[in-house]
């Protein structure tokens, strides 16, 4: 058990301008379980190589502990990966596969039987110790490559977007699995995926990056109430939320035909226009002529909720930078008895206290 | 997913890219370049027409024709070292079907017998003698070449490699005065050691290419695995690659035992007759020669010769077509 720190950690791949790992600053700490997430190509998983050992640092430091690893081999860094393909070892049992690494470090058969054995029941895999990997299902083959890395008992757990290859409910399920057995061995673990859902419900905290740049590192609640910026806003939480380009006015921003109240003070450096950030839970139904008109184009009924897909008469979608082509529409959740027709133009305004405002230039947020 | 990829799941492919064949064929054609997606449906896709085109009854009837003359010689010797000296001498082997004389293990008893002056059991383990070490060493080194190249990474890797590669237009054969006067040199002429030098070195370029092809189509994570469980190089290749690529070593393995047992040339050149170092295929090539006479024992040790390639290419033959599979489809 170690706490790990990524001290402006630098990837630049030969034959790159850019940086495909930019400085990156975590401090996570022991115990902890941390899940970077972003779009593809954003560096999550060179950070989790380079902590692994497996890419070189060009810049920066990486400790784990008290230790500087940045130049060890994976070897001497005692910590264990969890493979996104599972990497298992195709010519050997599952028990050979899970004491492969005892076995290199020199510890005796008995001893190594025993911590295999001990690993296996806490997975559930007594039953397939003497299998190869080819016999067993995927589920069992993620299982198997988490065994490997628990029998170890290292001080860090690096997982390389271990759920991908399960099916949707098996991924349901093995996430918590996994986030419960972590908790349970209290080894400090990092994390890698793109999916926001996945990170959110495990990490105790989240680091999103975005090109290779840290975006924001809080915990799930933090990420999701206060988003730093205009990518942080619109990659947590599904449906995304909706982000408006609006005009500043005196006091405070326009949407549609009402002026919403932003604290004058907050809004003072931002130039002539803002981005407003509502969640698609946050919108509040009004009556005519009271914030924005949208007209519905899609009723999504989901039975408790509504979700209504629109489009804005009077103002754009902004993008945030993720890779969404095309029109983005209007998101909001409703009551899901009354939902709005199709068709129909409904007008909206965000519910007290939760509007976000962020700079339309530098995207970042703007107040409280 | 913790296996290697299987070579032959391109079936779903070919089915997808049946129409697209004739575009394909003419694209390969002209030769224009075009994406490496491009060409591998390309590719599979005369593969397909290929295949559909090599198992039409026609094609089957010109197989089994074919079969039947390349066999024939083979029957014909079979069947003579079985004759007695005096039938075989007068009359050819197909007349022994209508008029069955004696037939007789003489032949081969002659050939067997250790001490008989036509005695080839000495050949036959000079043959042994020279085929294995020169099977195993470029198996061995060239697994080594091979994994440096796939992956390790050193600075001027893909220049050395196809360095490595280019030397197979050299053919062993222009190299034979030179290499005398070097292991002459070197006094190490009519020994074993300069067969299996000679062979290993001209074995070496295709081996370590098609080894290497075979080695880079095992996922990348499997050896991160092991290296983030503790492995370092020399215990990645023995525990982890050489029990994966079996089938390439078994592969390339039978053509380089039947390459070497079956070769005369490289043995006549710096072996000589002599019967302590010379190997079978010599002394067949010299009782057809100067003894044309015997060609009792002749048959009989012709076949013995054959029947130890025979047996190497059926024990290891399910390896030979797994081995081609995986390096050529996927390549």
């Amino acid at each position: 058990m170690a706490t790990v720190k990524f001290d402006n950690a630098t990837r630049v791949y030969p034959g790159n301008d850019s940086p495909s790992v930019d400085q990156l600053n975590i401090d996570i700490e022991d115990g902890e379980f941390l899940v970077l997430v972003g779009p593809s190509g954003c560096g999550k998983s060179t950070s989790l190589r380079m902590l692994a050992g497996l890419e070189e640092v060009n810049d920066g430091k990486i400790w784990i502990g008290d230790r500087d690893v940045t130049d060890l081999s994976p070897k001497d860094r005692d910590v264990a990966m969890v493979f996104q393909n599972y990497a298992l070892y195709p010519h050997m049992s599952v028990a050979e596969n899970m004491g492969f690494a005892l076995k290199i470090a020199g510890e005796d058969k008995a001893q190594i039987r025993e911590r295999v054995e001990e690993a296996a029941k806490i997975l559930d895999l007594t039953q397939f110790l003497d299998r190869k990997p080819k016999a067993l299902s995927g589920g069992q083959r993620q299982r198997v490559a988490m065994g490997r890395a628990i029998v170890r008992s290292p001080q860090v757990f690096l997982m390389d977007e271990p759920l991908s290859n399960l099916d949707a409910k098996l991924r349901v399920q093995t996430r918590t699995q996994i986030a419960s057995l972590q908790r349970r061995l209290g080894v400090t673990t990092v994390y890698v995926t793109h999916d926001q859902v996945e990170a959110m419900t495990m990490g105790d905290r989240v680091a999103l990056l975005k090109d290779g740049i840290l975006q924001q590192c809080d915990s799930p609640r933090r990420m999701y109430d206060h988003p730093d910026n205009v990518f942080v806003a619109g990659f947590i939480g599904s449906p995304a939320m909706n982000l408006v380009s609006t005009p500043v006015v005196d006091g405070g921003v326009d949407f549609g035909t009402t002026t919403l109240q932003v604290e004058r003070d907050a809004l003072a450096e931002a130039g002539s226009r803002v981005i407003v950030g509502i969640r698609p839970e946050d919108v509040e139904l009004t009556s005519e002529g009271d914030g924005m008109a949208i007209v519905v184009d899609v009723v999504e009924e989901l039975g408790a909720d509504a979700y209504i897909y629109g489009s804005a008469e009077d103002a754009a979608q902004v993008d945030s930078g993720e890779d969404d082509d095309g029109v983005k529409p209007f998101i909001a959740r409703v009551d899901g008895r009354r939902p709005p027709r199709k068709g129909e133009t409904i007008y909206i305004k965000p519910q007290e206290g939760h509007l976000h405002v962020f700079n339309a230039e530098s995207g970042h947020r703007i107040g409280h | 997913m913790g296996t290697i990829p299987n070579p032959v799941d391109g079936e779903d492919i070919h089915e997808e890219v049946r129409e697209e064949t004739r575009v394909g064929d003419k694209t390969s054609a002209t030769g224009t370049g075009k994406t490496p997606g491009k060409k591998r449906r390309t590719a599979s896709g005369s593969a397909s027409q290929a295949k559909n085109f090599l198992s039409s009854p026609g094609a089957s009837l010109v197989a089994i024709v074919i079969a039947a003359l390349w066999t024939l010689p083979t029957i014909g010797l079979l069947v003579t070292s079985f004759r007695e000296q005096r039938d075989i001498n007068n009359t050819g082997w197909w007349t022994s079907f209508t008029n069955p004389g004696s037939y007789t293990l003489e032949n081969y008893q002659a050939a067997l017998r250790p001490g008989d002056s036509a005695s080839m059991v000495d050949y036959f383990v000079n043959s042994i003698v020279i085929v294995l070490p020169a099977v195993l060493l470029p198996l061995l080194l060239a697994s080594l070449a091979a994994y440096a190249f796939a992956w390790i990474d050193f600075p001027g890797r893909n220049w050395l490699f196809v360095a490595v590669f280019a030397l197979q237009i050299v053919p062993l054969q222009v190299a034979l005065v030179p290499l005398l006067r070097l292991y002459t040199d070197a006094g190490v002429e009519g020994t074993y050691w300069t067969v299996w030098i000679s062979h290993t070195i001209f074995a070496l370029p295709l081996a370590v290419f098609l080894i290497h092809n075979f080695m880079k189509e095992i996922p990348a994570s499997l050896m991160e695995a092991a290296r983030v469980d503790g492995a370092g190089h020399v215990r990645i290749f023995f525990q982890l690659l050489m029990p994966l690529i079996g089938p390439a070593l078994a592969s390339f393995g039978i053509f380089q035992f039947l390459w070497v047992w079956n070769d005369l040339l490289v043995s006549l050149v710096f072996l000589g007759g002599t019967p302590d170092v010379a190997p079978i295929t010599v002394r067949i090539a010299e009782l057809s020669g100067s003894r044309g006479s015997a060609w009792h024992v002749l048959s009989a040790g012709a076949f013995i010769s054959m029947i130890v390639p025979v047996a190497v290419f059926l024990g290891l033959q399910r390896y030979f077509v797994r081995g081609l599979l995986a390096g050529g489809l996927k390549g």
